[in-house]
């Protein structure tokens, strides 16, 4: 590959460009990722940040925010994803012509976030469709966004032609829409994300990794574990741990003081 | 700017509609507790997040019977004025088997809500619906419809509005399961 690249730069000086199929259709794939003009939540409204001038997508020539799937390549899932909503989170994607791509951004599309014990909010999008790129945080910030966005750039860049499922005569692949049962979710008739308690169906690999479920259902019986719930923890009262949060402790909150002279800017 | 007292409105309503009023008990045990926690120092009190038992039940606004509940809203509507009804919501008082329906009334003069309350069992709570009044109240009782399991009598269309159709149970009730796997057995897996 190193090879190519050598003479690749030495043919450029002479005004010949050379490059792989490959390398082409990467790259014409990865500088133009359309986004799917679709928020849920918060997240959305960093997502938009993200679009506009200060962080500016554009950059990356994914600002073209389409308002149909027919013309998107990628779907950031930006918010909590009800689960009222994901069955036409999953028609959208399925809508979406291939090669195309998912981003969960934040906590609550990635695994239900603050909402996962609650009865509405379906415990992460990639129970229903694959995701190529999982962002933390709630919301995350714009560069986290960019952050996705450039890995999925990487992730693109590392595709060979004769393995996406795409360019062969294959059949696109559509994603079994959920129903709404009794107690929640259903996928042909099986439930898979009841209402009060855990999904029953693994998620979904990412494309990479050939988008099948991955067999991994959390254990209904893990006891899961919060800091407060542990005996070792010292209590100041029922509710409250002793001591302070690291946060605090480390001074990390505070941010340097912006000192503006008011004077220096009216002699200016 | 009008403004009335919970004790005025329940002085009121004795007068005007005798019998409306349920015989609850009042906050004012509390108060006094309050006050003697001041004058008996501060070793007494508590520390943040211990309290001792409240009672729950125990309120100082207007309770009423829930088949006398349309009357008193018309009556806090022509004869008192207040107008608006913002507020519709429920309250699920698990220990005490009972649901209580809090309504707040609003005068558009301004001033302060005029709160009724009116509590109905927990396995059987049925209300009168205050949709002929206020046609506004129609999403909101469908709200505790959905979320509580209310039922309002006379709603033109009672039905879910939050969670789908086809779901079963009332989620916002204090008994409902959470991480609890209640639905796990009978999924059939």
């Amino acid at each position: 590959m190193s090879d190519d690249r050598e003479i690749q730069l030495e043919a450029e000086k002479h005004g010949i460009f050379l490059t792989t199929m490959q390398r082409f259709y990467n790259w014409g794939r990865r500088s133009s990722i359309w986004p799917l003009s679709f928020g849920l939540a918060c997240c959305a409204i960093e997502m938009m940040a993200t679009g506009l001038a200060r962080f500016d997508l554009a950059r990356f020539g994914a600002e073209m925010f389409r308002a149909s799937p027919r013309q998107a390549d990628l779907m950031i899932v930006a918010g909590t994803v009800t689960k009222k909503m994901a069955p036409q989170v999953v028609r959208l994607y399925n809508q979406m012509p291939e090669p195309r791509y998912v981003i969960s951004m934040g906590a609550c599309a990635t695994s239900g976030g603050p909402f996962r014990d609650g009865y509405n909010v379906l415990r992460g999008i990639d129970l229903l469709i694959p995701v190529d790129v999982y962002i933390p945080g709630c919301p995350p910030r714009p560069e986290a966004l960019l952050h996705a966005l450039m890995t999925l750039q990487k992730q693109i860049d590392a595709q060979r032609l004769n393995q996406v499922r795409w360019y062969g005569k294959r059949e696109a692949k559509e994603y079994p829409v959920p129903t709404f049962g009794k107690h929640g979710l259903e996928i042909d008739g099986k439930l898979i994300d009841p209402v009060g308690g855990l999904p029953l169906v693994s998620p979904y690999t990412s494309p990479s990794q050939g988008e099948t479920r991955s067999g991994m259902i959390e254990h209904p019986e893990l006891v899961r574990h919060f800091p407060i719930m542990d005996e070792t923890v010292e209590r100041e009262s029922p509710y409250k741990a002793t001591g302070i949060a690291p946060e605090i402790a480390y001074n990390d909150l505070k941010r340097p003081a912006v000192e503006v002279n008011h004077a220096e800017n009216e002699r200016r | 700017m009008p403004k009335m007292s919970a004790a005025e409105l329940k002085e009121r309503l004795a007068r005007d509609l005798p019998g409306v009023l349920m015989p609850t008990r009042t906050r004012t045990q509390t108060s006094s507790d309050s006050e003697a926690l001041v004058d008996g120092g501060k070793a007494a009190r508590p520390k943040r997040g211990e309290h001792a038992p409240v009672d729950l039940l125990a309120t100082d606004d207007a309770v009423v019977y829930p088949e006398r509940l349309q009357e008193v809203a018309r009556y806090v509507r022509d004869v008192l004025g207040y107008e608006l009804l913002s507020n519709i919501t429920a309250v699920d008082y698990l220990a005490d088997g009972v649901i209580e329906m809090v309504y707040h009334f609003f005068h558009l003069g301004g001033g302060p809500a005029l709160v009724i309350k009116t509590r109905v069992p927990r396995d059987h709570p049925v209300v009168p619906s205050l949709t002929n009044e206020w046609p506004g109240a129609n999403l909101q009782e469908r709200e505790a419809f959905d979320l509580f399991g209310v039922v309002f009598t006379g709603h033109p269309n009672l039905t879910r509005i939050y969670m789908w159709d086809e779901f079963e149970g009332w989620p916002m009730r204090k008994d409902f399961p959470k991480q609890g796997d209640k639905y796990f057995g009978d999924s059939g897996e």
